[in-house]
């Protein structure tokens, strides 16, 4: 396997999704890296767990302001519009249904949409954060990986065997391969890369993938 | 009903051995650093108060506030969410070598549970952790066809926050995201002890924006200012 998407297109592709005004909150690490490519014409409002709406990139070295932080505990920026409130607003806003989308980063997927992304196992100290919380309530829990691991396992399974975050809670899967939703519990085939054929595609996943009548090409800019 | 107490020694009386005790902040936003050190003080010169639970997000970072705590052995048990930080070596030496205990609680359940302590609610139900290890001998119910899990509520015997400004009657404002855990902690505990940057006359707070109303505030104290833990962290600093 050569093609792949990069970390930064497989975030652009998953941007391309957001509308315009839409409540995001966008999982530490890797996930944060879509609201760098959103759309131009579209501005999101971006949700972080300890209490801010609408903030925005970091600020300039030397200018943090250590109370104002997001979840990955890095210093941020206000944007107009910004609201401050406390925890339980906070996830009300997560499992209550308001926000939009939730953007998050996955050990495993299963085409049952369980999600495993917190634990890889008993070792160490275990540290689940909000992980739980944001997979429940969103509109649309989308996950942002490769779509094999470093030594070429398939992400996307038919179950989980590392630890849950969640069950049944993914609906769609931005890979560096393919955008993969998931609905009855199949992994249904929405687009691909142009260089893939369904059947080296399948054979990089862990679980069946409904291939309908049409798969888009999943093209993304050089970045 | 002049809630301002004239020094941080004074704050935390009472604060004793045993008893569960929440602390505000989100990692170093909103830690009340130097209520902390003074427990730390009282702690060294007198052995109390030692075996606490404490109740935090997260479990110290570096070698100050809670992770001070931690390194000085006061505290028996952590609940919380997310026990790492950029240098967690106070929590994660104790933990793995089984000298302090952890429940680990998502986040926003740990936000809840605290919301339910003050408000009088026992047990709520949330989707957060079904179906995972967390949720383990935990009751299980199903609304509308999906299942939730059932929490209990988290009360403590005393609560350390800080805030921005206090009016004496203790009503609270925070500064930006500082705030998090603090307004949930003061409803939640016994005593809610508040370090404020300012203290103002009652009714120079804009009652519009009061975020914490003062009946659920029992002392104030000022620390005109107060350290941030973040930036002590990086300046490598350790209470010792």
């Amino acid at each position: 396997m050569s093609a792949k998407l990069s970390n930064a297109q497989i975030a652009w592709r998953a941007a391309q999704d957001i509308a315009d005004g839409a409540y995001v909150n966008l999982g530490i690490g890797f996930p944060e890296m879509v609201a760098k490519f959103q759309p131009p014409g579209r501005q999101a409002v971006f949700h972080t767990e300890n209490g801010v709406l609408n903030f925005g990139e970091a600020p300039a070295e030397g200018e943090e302001d250590w109370d104002l932080i997001n979840a990955g505990k890095r210093a941020i920026t206000l944007r107009p519009g910004a609201a401050f409130f406390h925890h339980a607003d906070s996830f009300a806003m997560v499992r209550g249904g308001h926000l939009d989308v939730a953007i998050l980063g996955a050990y495993e997927v299963a085409e049952n949409g369980d999600l495993a992304n917190w634990s890889t196992g008993p070792k160490g100290v275990p540290a689940v954060g909000g992980a739980m919380d944001l997979v429940h309530g969103a509109k649309r829990v989308a996950v942002i990986t490769d779509h094999v691991t470093k030594d070429g396992k398939p992400k996307l399974v038919k179950r989980c065997t590392l630890p849950l975050t969640g069950v049944g809670c993914v609906t769609r899967v931005y890979t560096s391969l393919a955008v993969i939703d998931i609905e009855e519990a199949r992994f249904v085939l929405r687009e691909k890369l142009p260089e893939i054929g369904v059947a080296e595609l399948q054979s990089l996943t862990g679980a069946p993938l409904v291939v309908p009548h049409r798969v888009a090409d999943l093209v993304a800019p050089v970045l | 009903m002049d809630k301002t107490v004239p020094d941080l020694a004074t704050a935390v009386l009472g604060i004793e051995t045993g008893m569960t005790l929440m602390v505000g902040g989100f990692g170093g936003s909103g830690a009340p650093v130097e209520l902390i050190h003074t427990l730390i003080d009282r702690f060294r010169a007198t052995g109390s108060p030692g075996e606490l639970t404490v109740i935090n997000n997260n479990a110290g970072n570096g070698r100050i506030g809670l992770a001070a705590m931690i390194d000085e052995g006061m505290v028996a048990k952590m609940i919380c969410s997310f026990p790492r930080s950029a240098d967690a070596r106070a929590f994660t030496e104790r933990y793995l070598a089984g000298r302090i205990g952890l429940e680990l609680v998502p986040q926003g359940t740990l936000a809840e549970r605290i919301r339910a302590g003050g408000a009088g609610i026992p047990a709520f139900y949330t989707p957060a952790s079904y179906g995972t290890d967390v949720a383990k001998g935990k009751p299980v119910a199903e609304f509308d066809g999906k299942h939730y899990v059932q929490e209990r509520w988290l009360k403590a015997d005393a609560a350390l926050i800080k805030a921005q400004t206090a009016d004496r009657f203790g009503n609270l404002t925070y500064r930006r995201a500082a705030r998090n855990f603090a307004p949930l902690m003061a409803g939640a505990a016994a005593v809610t002890v508040v370090q404020v940057t300012r203290i103002v006359e009652p009714g120079e707070i804009d009652p519009e924006v009061v975020v914490t109303p003062g009946i659920f505030v029992d002392r104030i104290v000022v620390v005109p200012q107060p350290k941030q833990e973040e930036e002590l962290v990086r300046d490598g600093v350790a209470y010792a």
